[in-house]
């Protein structure tokens, strides 16, 4: 895209014979997370080789390949939910608004609350739909009053799609919800507090074809406000939601780039193996 | 032959059954042959199960009734003849006879005794050869007929099976039937009781002196209700003011807190702490922490005349005693909260404890509930350490530092030492088990309610 080759002078030289610098660059102006030679460790096993990746406001950003290829644990690295994982050990640079997030002055808990995430599952807790979206706000101090809490989670859930739905039910149980409603509402509880990020781990992969479509219709209307990563196994998926891709293999970046080229002219070899179904 | 020895000869012949049948069915098939239905070793089973347990059920019911044959033989012998008339007499002499008979004693103190020995013997020389011949019989009769039936296509392996299941069915059997018994006897003993005092005055009553029941009468000795009061001002509320928060924090620490090394070690601790014996915290109560109450009351609080057996002190200790039970409930409901819930808060940028407090708790709250409740039936049911530490005295006070008691405390009270199983205090002994038993019951039942319900939420 137009963006790509601008600012060449942001960018870490990576180490021979690795190729993600020319495309992990994007525009400055929108660039909200950054990624220098990310490893993750679990235990001894490695399961993230230095990984470099930006994420601006403008692009929504797919991570996809086989499983076990480390993007999921690539995402959590990005607003420190590994911490949750004693065994995991993260070295390298993630930035935030180029504040390093694994600083050591860097408080875990404003930096979700700046960066939110929604699971593979939806995970609404066993609280009213209402309680669900007031969860963060209430524990962010975010609303002075009964009146801001509605307003906060009005907008909250209109801005997810799901206000016409359930705003006669406020009171009812988030788990009585269908499976695409709940996710949804996760979305919902998310942007609540009014992230800067937000991280999606397969949001769509226990929903059925209706609700994945409005999910990602919301992601299409959610860009531009928040940056926004999506994990996905459906390429037609990635295709479809994002503008940028980044395929992962065996814990390596093999390739990030627009999402155009990256399924139409892939490359590298082996992104072209897995975009036909050769693996995965 | 004792029943004993014969015992263990139909065992090794099933054992032989079991051998041969299983060699026998193995060559049953001849090579190159459809594939028998049952393995070899269900035809032994079925073989050895047809051979052992006509026998061993006819053995057991013999066993019963043989005593009595040889009694009515003995009897109608001509050297009974000169027996005395009364009942009690005649057992003693016959009991007598039959110990000389089978040599538990070497000689006589009734000369009548000595007299029936050899019908006796007779007797029971002729019904233990009866019962002999008739176990063997019955055990080859019943081998060889399954013996018999040992063919490739025989389903030996269906018929095992249903044995297992029948074999399974009564095992569980046995416990409820016991149970049932000793409701169903309360109940006969409670009635009794309830014919001589009023049930609205055992139920209503507010003054429990059974002791002074038979110089006064039955009317107004027997009101449970500081009985049932100090079981609940121990058991329900002190104990679990001092177990609840407790257990629930340890089993929070474990959960979440405590790193994997730590939980290996802590975990195992508190539940050996379920393992000690009431009577060793009944020492601890009323040795340790009795006294130590009873100085806290009187320099501190200015109780004068505090005693040294106090509802706080057994409730404390109580307390301490169940806090396993509340953490492990607690413990296993929390862990049972999907791990999506915690993630989920905490990508919300909760806090661990914010977590804790707004989400896991209030998901796990149903099992934390019922773990609590039977927490408490296991409490009121507690004896020893009341007895040591808490007094007898049937106190209607709301004041933790007086004596109290309990109902199951009266119980042992009632009913040890000598005591006539005919009185109204002996009695009531039983109707204070029964609506004590009733309690349980009822408080178990809504726990299980309980943890149930919350089961289903996350399956």
């Amino acid at each position: 895209m137009n963006n790509v080759g601008k600012n060449m002078n942001d960018v870490i030289p990576s180490p021979v014979g690795r190729e993600a610098p020319k495309d992990s660059v994007i525009a400055q102006e929108t660039l909200k997370m950054k990624a220098r030679n990310v490893d993750v460790f679990y235990a001894d096993k490695q399961a993230i080789d230095d990984v470099s990746i930006d994420v601006g406001l403008e692009n929504v950003v797919a991570f996809i390949g086989p499983s076990g290829c480390g993007k999921s644990t690539f995402l959590r690295c990005l607003n420190r939910m590994n911490d949750t994982i004693p065994i995991a050990k993260v070295t390298g640079e993630i930035t935030l608004d180029g504040e390093d997030i694994y600083a050591s002055d860097m408080d875990v808990v404003q930096l979700r609350a700046r960066v939110g995430m929604v699971f593979q599952k939806p995970n609404p807790f066993p609280k009213s739909i209402f309680e669900n979206v007031a969860y963060g706000p209430r524990i962010h101090g975010l609303a002075a009053s009964k009146l801001d809490m509605d307003a906060i989670v009005e907008k909250s859930l209109r801005r997810a799609g799901l206000w016409e739905e359930v705003k006669d039910r406020l009171q009812d149980s988030g788990t009585a919800l269908s499976g695409g409603q709940q996710q949804r509402l996760c979305i919902a509880r998310a942007i609540a507090v009014d992230p800067e990020g937000i991280l999606m781990d397969e949001p769509c992969s226990a929903l059925d074809p209706i609700a994945t479509a409005k999910i990602e219709e919301l992601i299409h209307e959610l860009r531009g406000r928040y940056a926004i990563v999506i994990v996905t196994h459906n390429m037609q998926q990635a295709a479809r939601v994002s503008q940028r891709t980044a395929f992962f293999h065996l814990g390596t970046l093999v390739e990030y780039g627009d999402t155009s080229d990256l399924f139409t002219n892939p490359r590298e070899e082996r992104t072209k193996d897995y975009i036909t179904g050769r693996y995965g | 032959m004792s029943a004993l020895s014969l015992f263990v000869l139909v065992f090794g012949l099933a054992t032989i059954a079991w051998i041969a049948a299983r060699f026998r069915a193995a060559r049953a098939v001849p090579l190159g042959e459809a594939r028998a239905h049952s393995l070899p070793s269900y035809h032994g089973w079925y073989v050895a199960l047809w051979l052992a347990i006509p026998a061993l059920l006819f053995l057991s019911v013999w066993s019963v009734v043989s005593p009595g044959l040889v009694e009515q033989s003995v009897l109608s012998s001509s050297a009974a003849e000169a027996l005395p008339a009364s009942q009690i007499e005649r057992e003693a002499i016959l009991g007598e006879a039959r110990a000389l008979a089978d040599g538990s004693l070497s000689a006589a103190f009734n000369e009548e005794a000595r007299g029936l020995v050899p019908a006796y013997q007779q007797a029971s020389g002729y019904y233990g050869m009866i019962g002999i011949v008739a176990t063997l019989l019955l055990a080859f009769a019943g081998g060889a007929f399954a013996f018999l039936r040992i063919r490739p296509d025989f389903r030996a392996r269906n018929r095992v099976e249903r044995v297992v299941m029948w074999v399974l069915l009564i095992a569980s059997l046995i416990a409820i039937l016991t149970t049932v018994g000793i409701v169903a006897s309360l109940l006969f003993e409670t009635i009794r009781f309830f014919e001589r005092v009023s049930v609205v005055e055992f139920i209503f009553g507010t003054q429990w002196s059974p002791q002074v029941a038979d110089a006064s009468g039955d009317e107004g000795s027997f009101g449970a209700i500081p009985l049932f009061w100090g079981t609940v001002l121990i058991g329900a509320i002190i104990a679990m003011i001092v177990a609840i928060p407790l257990g629930l924090m340890s089993a929070i620490y474990l959960t979440q807190y405590a790193a994997p090394r730590v939980r290996s070690v802590m975990k195992p601790v508190l539940e050996i702490l379920a393992g000690v014996p009431t009577v060793v915290y009944g020492y601890f109560a009323a040795l340790t922490v009795a006294p130590a109450v009873r100085d806290f009351a009187v320099t501190v609080l200015g109780i004068s005349s505090a005693s040294s057996e106090s509802a706080i002190a057994a409730g404390v200790v109580m307390g301490v005693m169940i806090i396993p039970f509340v953490s492990s409930m607690a413990d296993d409901s929390i862990a049972a909260v999907p791990g999506a819930m915690r993630d989920g808060s905490l990508a919300m940028g909760a806090t661990n404890s914010e977590t804790i407090k707004r989400v896991l708790v209030p998901a796990a709250l149903p099992g934390i509930v019922g773990g609590v409740l039977l927490a408490v039936s296991r409490a009121i049911g507690e004896t020893m350490i009341v007895v040591m530490a808490a007094g007898l005295a049937a106190n209607l006070t709301v004041n933790p530092f007086e004596s109290v008691t309990t109902v199951t405390v009266q119980i042992v009270q009632l009913l040890t030492g000598d005591q006539e199983f005919n009185s109204s205090k002996t009695l009531a002994a039983f109707a204070l088990g029964l609506v004590l038993f009733i309690i349980t019951l009822l408080l178990n039942i809504v726990a299980l309610g309980v943890v149930k319900r919350f089961r289903e939420a996350y399956e």
